[in-house]
């Protein structure tokens, strides 16, 4: 949400202040004066690409040694329709998938639930049980290309299901990689797809990371999303802030069970966002290295290189792209692809175009990943790594985002931290307010997008959209009653009966959800296991 | 009937839970004066619709995102011409093609609100629509 700078001009219409959304007022010219002003030290600032505190680069050799990985979120209809979208992406040239799943799929509800009805493989696509991932995986090389799932509350189940159509398929499940989204504390401030009581619901990433230690040593268990918090309403500051914090919640669930943070705290991962300013995202990403890195060697004693980086997909976000004037956002997207690549993003994607309209049409989709790969192979941006550095603009707002990310932590830690201040609504009520805020900057003309508050055109939208087939659902069903009918009842009935007997004893409940997978039990039943014993999660009112 | 505030619901029906729209709407006719209640996530059109009808509600603010639009407006009229509660008006915001406007105006929906739409514009549309 907050995105663009706030431009402050006098009556002959120039410029004498320009804000950005985090508060850092930027100044008409910057030179030696301001580095040596915050006291600037190039080795304790920044420090040589690949080092500690990894301002400049997570590596020595940036883009030279590693090209960024490609992500489109891609999924829809039943795991067939999504099966061929993957195979058209990974043969374009795109080096990862990044699972969508539909609403369903996302809220533990089977597709022939009556409260799926209309929703089935809408969003992305619809997954009932093992017998879907083997359609969706079918002739994919489960070793070599890596999978954001981008699932939520059922997150634990969708890691075990992973690691089950794995070792269906053959592959060793030491060597396979998956990146479940499983932030459920992101998702309560936004996007919304949680189920259970909270403290239950982060007890369950817990379980995931620490089965991830010994089962899938190569997968992240947790991808932190400030991406969706910063959509919600929050500033770069707080986005990275906020993250920082959930990312600390769910390495104090594992440390409390005995296990040293040096053992998994390099796993977790974070997913971010990128819009509006350019400059600022890139302070916030080079500022954001440095925060996380020293953050989890003085709270947590980490010790090796490779556990502090922040690693992780940064992503071009959906909030700055307007519906108005469609093709704009091809423009955006770019834009937004330019600050990930002087960001130093590892992985990357941008949404589509059209995704005020629908979900992206191949050819929208298509053309995202074209932009990111022009931008590598085309424009420059693998040349050097950080380009940035040293300058006196740069590096002045890269400290000053610093000193913000640091205050934004300490005033939610001084309140009792991030998941009491997401209980009593603290943090939603703020998002709220700020989202609102933003947006009637945006109508009372102070914010500026372009043709939806400034250069406006009477245009009529034009935009090719993704059809949505009501067969899918009639086929999803289908295939359900088919897997329900096939399957071994009394071994269903005794792997949920164990599942439910963990979940209660308080057991780390991933190999009882990797049986019940292997059994054919669905999403929803395994699910309906965790709600009855944990509970549904209460929302705070924060209107 | 005339009352000296508006009493609008905010609900997001369904499944979906992007609802920073639905809130900023919330808090914008609050700003506006007007009485809000906003119903929380993963409501069903049944408790909605209900809690409409409970809270004598003006009108009833939908916001959907997932493309599923027309057949929760179909499924909001008809139950409420069920329970005879077609005084309340309806408005929907959300991810809305343009060619849907007129087919979610046929169904009943009076205010339609795609994306885009300036936050003011739904706010008269309320303060002129309810009388």
């Amino acid at each position: 949400m907050p995105d663009v700078a706030r431009y402050v001009t006098d009556e002959k219409g120039r410029v004498t202040n320009v804000i950005y959304p985090s508060g850092i007022e930027i100044k008409e010219c910057y030179g030696p004066e301001d580095l040596e002003a915050i006291g600037f030290d190039y080795e304790k600032d920044l420090g040589r690409p690949g080092a500690f505190p990894f301002t400049r680069n997570n590596f020595a050799g940036g883009y030279r040694s590693r090209e960024w990985t490609t992500r489109q979120y891609a999924g829809f209809g039943t795991p067939k329709e999504t099966n061929e979208r993957w195979l058209m992406l990974l043969s374009a040239g795109q080096t990862g998938l990044n699972v969508a799943f539909d609403l369903p799929t996302q809220m533990g509800l089977d597709s022939d639930d009556p409260r799926a009805a209309g929703e089935v493989g809408r969003v992305g696509m619809a997954i009932d049980s093992l017998r879907d991932f083997e359609i969706a995986f079918n002739g994919i090389d489960m070793h070599k290309v890596g999978t954001g799932l981008t699932i939520n509350a059922v997150a634990s189940i969708m890691m075990a299901m992973y690691e089950a159509v794995a070792e269906k398929y053959g592959f060793d499940t030491s060597k396979i990689s998956c990146t479940p989204q499983n932030d459920i504390i992101k998702e309560v401030l936004g996007r919304g797809a949680w189920l259970y009581d909270l403290d239950a619901a982060v007890k369950l990433i817990g379980d995931t990371i620490e089965y991830a230690v010994t089962a899938q040593p190569r997968t992240y268990p947790t991808s932190v999303c400030g991406y969706h918090i910063r959509e919600s309403g929050a500033t770069p500051a707080q986005e990275m802030a906020y993250a920082f914090l959930i990312a600390n919640s769910y390495i104090d669930e594992v440390a409390k069970r005995g296990y040293d943070p040096n053992l998994f705290a390099g796993r977790i991962s974070y997913n971010l966002n990128i819009y509006g300013n350019l400059w600022e995202q890139v302070a916030k990403f080079r500022a954001g290295r440095k925060v996380w890195a020293t953050n989890l060697r003085e709270k947590y004693g980490i010790e090796k290189d490779k556990d502090l980086m922040l690693k992780g997909l940064f992503a071009g976000g959906g909030s700055g792209l307007m519906k108005a004037e469609p093709e704009n956002n091809i423009m955006r997207g770019a834009f937004y692809g330019l600050a990930a690549a002087l960001s130093g993003a590892q992985s990357t994607a941008l949404c589509s175009f059209d995704e005020a309209y629908s979900i992206p049409t191949p050819r929208s989709a298509l053309l995202s990943l074209r932009t990111l790969q022009i931008i590598m192979e085309e424009v420059g941006l693998r040349d050097t790594v950080d380009p940035l550095a040293g300058s006196y603009f740069i590096e002045t707002i890269t400290k000053q985002m610093e000193e913000k990310i640091w205050a934004e932590m300490a005033e939610i830690e001084d309140r009792g931290g991030m998941v009491e201040s997401v209980k009593d609504g603290y943090v939603g009520r703020k998002l709220a307010r700020q989202a609102f805020e933003w947006e009637m900057g945006i109508e009372r003309g102070e914010l500026i997008k372009v043709g939806v508050n400034k250069y406006v055109t009477a245009q009529e939208e034009d935009v090719e959209l993704h059809e949505y087939n009501e067969e899918w659902q009639t086929s999803q069903i289908a295939n359900l009653k088919e897997v329900r009918r096939e399957r071994d009842d009394k071994l269903v009935a005794e792997k949920l009966k164990a599942l439910e007997g963990a979940a209660t004893e308080g057991k780390n409940v991933m190999p009882y959800l990797k049986e019940c997978c292997l059994a054919y039990c669905t999403v929803g039943e395994m699910s309906d296991v965790f709600l009855d014993v944990f509970g549904p999660y209460q929302e705070p009112n924060v209107i | 009937m005339s009352k000296d505030r508006i009493k609008v619901v905010v609900a997001k029906p369904g499944l979906d839970g992007h609802d920073r729209g639905a809130k900023v709407v919330a808090i914008a006719l609050k700003e506006a004066g007007m009485e809000v209640i906003y119903t929380g996530l993963h409501q069903s059109v049944d408790a909605i619709v209900k809690a409409a009808i409970q809270e004598d509600a003006d009108v009833l603010g939908l916001s959907v995102m997932t493309g599923g639009h027309l057949h929760i407006a179909e499924e909001v009229m008809d139950m409420l011409k069920e329970e005879g509660a077609t005084d309340i008006l309806v408005a929907m915001g959300g991810v809305i093609p343009s060619r849907d406007v007129p087919k979610l105006r046929e169904i009943g929906v009076r205010g339609v609100f795609p994306g885009g739409t300036p936050i003011d514009e739904a706010v008269a549309w309320m303060q002129a629509n309810v009388n």
